[in-house]
């Protein structure tokens, strides 16, 4: 069993219809690219999955190591394993990064039936994934993404991931805003994470986060729907040729079939 | 209606926990308002000459406000008119004998209303490291660790018995901070006061526990007029906390207080309120307690410091501005508050710090949170007098607003008569946006968890300044007056 299936999605925001007709299949161990012009649906599919209410669902199935995600809450959805690296993180007066991190982490845990992680567990854990980001260690006690430069927040969001070790995790455009030294940084954590049991989805507008995370495969969306799959190669075509080029070679493909 | 106000709606329908009605019998007079009552007031309390007279002044003086305008009418808050001779204005529980009180000779009722509040007063369930004065519609009925506290000297009493045991400290100080023609709320309370609490902390004395007062209105159609008044001699310290219940009832019931502070050279007072009165049906608006009270203090003395910080959850209006006269030189003023209005509750609330001394610094941060058809207002002022030489303020005003039906006001008035006046001001309003409750759900933390998390984050200056004990509790109540029926 795979353990990502998405068959035939559909999806609309306030009567706009995105997503029209999806489908992937993740195994666990795989890095997917997801790739595509504006509008295309990327960041719809990515919110979707992480059960975003906003994001109605008309048609088609999400099915997670075979359960249904399109029943679970956003909360649960998390519980079971789903990550998403959010393209603009929310900022939280008030609340350190320790704090929230920890609060999240145990309610992950005591999801799973498993004991909570008190501070004196957690610092260490927690001191030790901010080398692998490269953090200071002022991030503990600084607000959740308050004041944060766009790269701190970027940064922030994979140590986020780190911890929370999930079984899927998606990356929704983290590269935007980010210098090509804070871009190998972020990238060196998304490939420490990289495991056999764990599948990664990055989205991205641009070939460049590739040279550094190389993906297994790589889809092109657009209009709502994967129209091209391939090896990593084939993001260096989108690279030559553009959507606009991959796009008409997949109409004339559907027109001959 | 999108999902987002859908969320939001949810999360703060809240139920009022604190509604019951204790069954004690009691001694009450008659409805209504004129010089017999306040006659029969002091006759009940046994009262020196002094405050009768007091009494009677300020009663004469309330007579002729009520003539020109009654209440002030510049706050932002709607309500229908307080009719003063439909209200009783003093009911207390029967004693079951006559002579001085112990807590064997409470009616055991009340003790167990105090122990569903949460505030057992019996010697082996007591909060350890607090005093509790418990204020029972007009009358106190128990103090705690009275006998240890007056060892060091430290005086803690219901109002009613400093009037008998230290009339001197009494009349030297009532109404110096604020007197009777203060406002139309403070002249009746002048007039018609009838419990509250007493401190008087000596030259050099730490208190070295936490003294609170907890008010509880119980009777119907009464209003409750207390009145407390804190000293704290040079060099003194002492942090006060204040808590409020009130049971469900259709009908509005008035309650207007009036606190003064005074400290003297090099003396610390630090009081703290959680304020939660009925604050009315969530659903139609009825009822709740008509919340008028006039806090001031003075820091009369050099080095001195006045701190309030108060959590306001219920009252279905709250009118109240806890302020600092800063008359000794380098003395400080601090104003931390956070207000809630869910519902249909309107607050406008506030300070003022009136700088007078040189080097007086005074620091307001005041957080205002509207939930439902919730209206709140900051009402601040600060004032720097000529010859307030190197006075500084500083201001910060947020508001956060959840939904889209509630509203958020701020009034910031600025006075400043020196030039070397530093004065900063700060405000925001944000909204709790689906947006961060997404967030936080996504990392896997329940709706209920993720809004209780962001609006923690949002009164963390506040409730940093609450004693240890009582911070918990203002997060949990907090939580409660806006927590739902999330799936």
């Amino acid at each position: 069993m795979s353990m990502l299936e998405i068959r035939n999605l559909h999806a609309r925001i306030e009567n706009r219809e995105i997503l029209k007709g999806l489908n992937l299949t993740v195994n666990a161990g795989e890095v997917h690219s997801i790739m595509g012009p504006n509008g295309s649906g990327k960041s719809t599919l990515a919110q979707v999955m992480a059960r975003r209410e906003n994001y109605v669902v008309t048609e088609g199935e999400i099915l997670l190591d075979g359960k249904d995600l399109l029943a679970m809450k956003p909360e649960d959805a998390a519980c079971e394993g789903v990550f998403m690296a959010f393209q603009y993180p929310i900022e939280i007066a008030g609340i350190s990064n320790a704090y929230f991190l920890r609060a999240a982490l145990n309610a992950v845990r005591k999801y799973h039936g498993k004991k909570e992680m008190d501070a004196m567990d957690f610092m260490p854990f927690y001191k030790q994934k901010m080398k692998l980001l490269e953090v200071d260690e002022s991030f503990m006690t600084r607000s959740v993404n308050e004041g944060f430069s766009g790269g701190e927040k970027k940064r922030n969001e994979i140590l986020q991931m780190a911890l929370l070790e999930p079984k899927l995790a998606i990356l929704d455009e983290t590269d935007s805003g980010l210098d090509i030294d804070a871009m190998r940084i972020v990238a060196n954590g998304v490939n420490a994470m990289r495991s056999p049991d764990r599948a990664i989805i990055v989205i991205t507008h641009y070939q460049r986060l590739l040279d550094y995370i190389v993906p297994d495969f790589v889809h092109v969306l657009v209009d709502g729907r994967i129209v091209k799959s391939g090896g990593k190669e084939l993001a260096l075509t989108l690279e030559e040729q553009g959507y606009v080029g991959v796009e008409t070679e997949a109409s004339a493909t559907a027109v001959a079939v | 209606m999108s999902t987002d106000t859908k969320i939001i709606d949810s999360l703060v329908e809240g139920e009022y926990k604190w509604g019951f009605v204790t069954e004690v019998e009691s001694d009450s007079a008659p409805k209504g308002l004129n010089e017999d009552t306040i006659r029969l007031i002091s006759t009940k309390k046994n009262e020196p000459k002094f405050m009768l007279e007091w009494r009677l002044k300020a009663f004469r003086h309330w007579l002729k406000l009520e003539k020109q305008e009654a209440e002030p009418k510049w706050a932002n808050i709607k309500y229908d008119a307080i009719d003063y001779q439909d209200i009783i204005y003093y009911s207390a529980p029967k004693p079951k004998k006559a002579g001085p009180k112990n807590l064997d000779e409470v009616d055991p009722e009340i003790l167990l209303a105090y122990e569903k509040l949460g505030l057992p007063l019996n010697e082996q369930k007591r909060l350890a490291g607090v005093a509790v004065d418990a204020v029972f519609d007009s009358v106190s009925v128990a103090t705690t660790f009275q006998a240890k506290l007056a060892e060091i000297g430290i005086i803690f009493c219901p109002f009613s018995e400093a009037v008998q045991r230290h009339p001197e400290l009494v009349k030297k100080y009532l109404g110096s901070v604020v007197p009777y023609s203060d406002n139309f709320f403070a002249a009746l309370n002048a007039a018609v006061f009838t419990d509250g609490s007493f401190v008087y902390v000596p030259k050099g004395v730490r208190c070295p526990m936490e003294l609170m007062t907890y008010f509880r209105i119980n009777a119907a159609d009464s209003g409750q007029f207390e009145r407390t008044l804190i000293i704290a001699d040079e060099g003194s310290y002492v942090s006060y906390l204040e808590g409020c219940t009130a049971p469900t009832r259709d009908k509005n019931q008035l309650h207007a207080a009036v606190v003064e502070l005074v400290a003297h050279d090099n003396a610390e007072i630090k009081y703290s309120t959680v304020q939660n009165w009925y604050p009315g049906d969530p659903v139609t608006g009825k009822g709740g307690i008509y919340n008028f009270v006039t806090k001031r203090g003075k820091c009369e003395g050099v080095n001195s410091k006045i701190s309030w910080t108060q959590v306001e959850t219920g009252a279905a209006i709250t009118w109240k501005y806890p302020s600092v006269i800063l008359q000794g030189d380098n003395s400080v003023g601090e104003f931390y508050s956070v207000a809630l209005s869910n519902h249909w509750q309107q607050a406008d609330t506030g300070t003022k710090m009136i700088h007078i001394g040189k080097n007086t610094r005074s620091t307001i941060i005041a957080k205002g949170i509207s939930a439902g058809h919730g209206q709140n207002t900051y009402r601040g002022g600060v004032k720097v007098l000529k010859g307030a030489v190197g006075a500084r303020n500083y201001t910060q005003c947020d508001s956060l607003l959840i939904g889209d039906k509630c509203g958020a006001h701020t009034f910031p008035y600025i006075e400043a008569k020196n030039s070397t006046a530093r004065i900063e001001h700060e405000a925001s309003t944000s909204k709790v946006g689906d947006d961060q409750i997404f967030y936080l759900q996504q990392r896997g933390l329940p709706k209920e968890d993720a809004l209780s998390m962001i609006i923690n984050g949002f009164c963390k200056q506040v409730f940093r300044k609450l004693p240890m004990e009582f911070a918990v509790e203002a997060q949990k109540l907090l939580s409660v007056s806006l927590e739902g029926s999330v799936g």
